[in-house]
């Protein structure tokens, strides 16, 4: 018979043991080593069925495919642009892919995008080697102009989004700002005043910071209510 | 991260991007004594915010120089670790490392802040070296205060080691201190268009025209000055940023 | 006479103490003191790795580096920089952790380990290595395990675990046996001797240091929990 050896939602690291016997199966964040499932990672433990998984605490990001996410504009050659996305190597967006406009043979493609520039662009392939391409072809992918970018883990970005959006949702409601998050963990920020965007980027901070607990709507909902009354 | 712009923009509207105001110090500030008790003669560890920064002080024995055989000398040197900010690479100081070290020295030295002739030992013969070392642990703005008064505060830390034999004993400190005439405390006063702020963080830093960096003595004398940055400053914008700094630099000798 | 300690058991280690998250900047960062031997350390990266040629496409690469601040030795002041010494402790830090962590998923890349001593009393790069491991867990890296080290060895002939400055600079006869581990496994990871010893002096020492790899691998699990134990856990939104 095969027993678990940590409660769910526990907080493991890496050489925890989590399980032992066949009957339990590694998913992510783990790995089987004789009978014993041990964790690879800092995490915190979900038990899905026999499946045994570590949904990890921290860690950098990994572009995927369809992911969108916010870059910033890096060099500009004839044919394309390169854009850091967060990840080690820049992604490459060709001419083609950077505009739904025509472009012209031979045209300054600065003038569209230049050197420092933050645009919000959907990961169109990776390869195994870790090759990126993007492209800035479909609805809400486009420059950003004005407001504040803030770096969170990639991790916490679903946190952030919350159930179908309600998170982020609560945070624009409450502050009236403009919020874009990029799966890469960039958040793209712009209000009416500084106040505004004061208020949202520590609600996002506080979401990050406590990321890992349960009723975090509440606590971000108390923290908007307390702090939009102080202003 | 933040664009440089968006800090600018803010400026005009009088706000700050973490909501201080503009002669806000980030909170914690605080200062650590002999958090290296074991090797160094002196040390100190300061925490401004998210800025951490550590100073050593270590003693040597050392031949006076042949035009000063009456005095003893500092050294003071610092060191961008790339382990303290992403920006940062591994290799011989940078010109940001040289001038840190050199602000500092400024403060400390140029001001006869240390009694030079009572660290010699025997004139011509004898002097003590004390070297001064600074590392940033989470380099996060304000390196420039942050050091200055992480090395002033090992200073204060520092005791001479036991002399025997005309050999250094480095394991037995006395109860002698630095001849120490007095405490200089810098702060640097940075201007973003035509606003002054004082802490910045690192993306104000890079958004800033000029800054300016004025020690002071307890009296509340100017000791030493430093202006950094491309952008030149009035005759006005100067005086208005030394009585800013002196204020603040008041309210950071108290952490002392 | 044998060789005696006063202020611990022979196979007793300095006090402890490790904190996660220190360096707010770095993706890991961690402090580890045992005794006065205090290390730092953070981990930055997955950053592209210069120069090309240099570039694995399989998996990242580890690369540490280690530092002893000017004012840390126990004499004079260090002179700052790479040195020989450094430099290969760097390259025997770098073996040490290796063997545990998978940097399958970051091809061409480098992931930088920086190792500071701020204050040393022997058994700095076991310390290094101790932080180390911390900061690439705290970093979010996959490990098979964390990795712990610690030094072991004979002073004045009797074996003893952790040696301190004076133990390592004992006149009467003093060898030093850093040794790093998979403390699940058991593996070693680091092993370097300094000192001449009997074959059965050996075997005494590194059991010593087997059971005082256990008692770090404790304290260092405890530093990474620590960094999110205040509050209930939540899998919601995920």
């Amino acid at each position: 018979m095969g027993k678990l050896l940590v409660e769910e939602k526990s907080i493991v690291v890496p050489g925890d043991f989590l399980a032992e016997g066949m009957d339990y199966l590694p998913a992510g964040g783990a790995f089987r080593e004789s009978d014993k499932v041990i964790s690879s990672q800092v995490g915190v433990v979900e038990i899905n069925g026999r499946l045994v998984k570590v949904i990890p605490l921290a860690g950098a990001y990994v572009p995927k495919k369809d992911d969108v996410v916010i870059g910033r504009v890096t060099d500009v050659s004839y044919s394309n642009w390169f854009v850091d996305v967060g990840y080690a190597l820049d992604a490459v967006m060709s001419l083609k892919d950077g505009t739904t406009e025509f472009i012209e043979r031979g045209a300054e493609l600065s003038e569209f995008y230049g050197i420092g520039d933050f645009v919000v662009a959907r990961v169109s392939n990776v390869t195994k080697s870790k090759m990126i391409d993007i492209s800035m072809k479909g609805p809400g992918l486009r420059k950003l102009i004005g407001g504040k970018i803030i770096q969170i883990c990639a991790i916490k970005v679903p946190r952030v989004i919350g159930k179908q959006g309600s998170m982020v949702g609560m945070i624009k409601d409450a502050t009236g700002c403009q919020i874009i998050v990029g799966q890469n963990g960039r958040i793209w920020v712009s209000g009416k005043n500084p106040e505004d965007e004061l208020l949202a980027t520590q609600a996002i901070a506080l979401i990050e910071e406590k990321a890992h607990i349960s009723g975090l709507t509440e606590v971000v909902k108390e923290f908007l209510e307390k702090n939009k009354g102080a202003q | 991260m933040i664009p440089k712009t968006y800090i600018q923009t803010l400026a005009k509207k009088n706000a700050r991007h973490d909501g201080r105001r503009f002669d806000e110090f980030r909170q914690p500030v605080l200062v650590e004594y002999a958090v290296s008790a074991k090797s160094a003669e002196g040390s100190a560890r300061v925490t401004m915010g998210n800025t951490i920064v550590v100073a050593g002080v270590k003693l040597e024995f050392g031949q006076p120089y042949p035009d000063t055989p009456d005095e003893g000398s500092i050294m003071i040197s610092a060191e961008m670790l790339p382990l303290s900010s992403p920006e940062y690479e591994s290799g011989p100081p940078g010109i940001e490392a040289i001038e840190l070290a050199r602000v500092v020295d400024r403060g400390i030295r140029e001001s006869k802040a240390l009694d030079f002739k009572k660290l010699c030992v025997k004139s011509g013969e004898k002097m003590w070296t004390v070297m001064i070392d600074i590392y940033p642990i989470n380099a996060s703005g304000n390196l420039f205060d942050a050091s200055a008064l992480a090395a002033i505060a090992a200073l204060k830390n520092a005791r001479f080691p036991k002399v025997e034999d005309d050999k250094v004993v480095y394991k037995e400190p006395t109860d002698e201190p630095m001849p120490l005439s007095f405490m200089p405390v810098s702060c640097t006063v940075h201007k973003i268009g035509d606003k002054f702020l004082v802490d910045p963080t690192r993306d104000e830093e890079l958004a800033a025209d000029a800054r300016l960096t004025v020690a002071f003595t307890e009296k509340g004398e100017v000791c030493a000055m430093q202006k950094g940055g491309e952008k030149p400053l009035t005759h006005t914008e100067v005086f208005a940023m030394v009585d800013l700094a002196a204020l603040k630099a008041g309210e950071l000798r108290k952490c002392l | 006479m044998a060789y005696t300690r006063t202020d611990r058991a022979l196979n007793g280690l300095r006090p402890m103490e490790a904190k996660v998250g220190v360096i707010k900047n770095a993706r890991g960062s961690a402090m580890f003191k045992i005794g006065k031997t205090i290390a730092y350390a953070a981990v930055y990266g997955p950053r592209e790795m210069h120069p090309k040629f240099m570039q694995n496409v399989e998996r990242g690469t580890l690369r540490c580096n280690y530092n002893m601040m000017a004012f840390s030795g126990s004499g004079n002041r260090v002179r700052p920089g790479p040195n020989r010494r450094s430099r290969e402790i760097g390259l025997v830090t770098q073996n040490a952790l290796a063997p545990v962590l998978d940097l399958t998923e970051y091809p061409k890349t480098v992931v930088d380990v920086y190792i500071e001593l701020l204050q040393t009393d022997a058994g700095t790069r076991c310390a290094g290595i101790c932080a180390a491991s911390l900061a690439l867990a705290d970093a979010g890296f996959k490990m098979k395990d964390l990795v712990c080290a610690v030094s072991c060895g004979i002073v004045g002939g009797t074996p003893v675990v952790d040696l301190d400055y004076s133990e390592e600079s004992y006149d009467d006869h003093s060898v030093d046996i850093p040794i790093a581990m998979i403390p699940r496994t058991g593996e070693i990871t680091l092993m370097q001797l300094d000192g001449v010893l009997t074959r059965e002096q050996l075997e005494k020492a590194v059991l010593l240091a087997r059971d005082g790899i256990q008692k770090i691998y404790e304290v260092q699990k405890a530093a990474l929990k620590a960094k999110f134990a205040d509050g209930k856990i939540s899998l919601e939104g995920e």
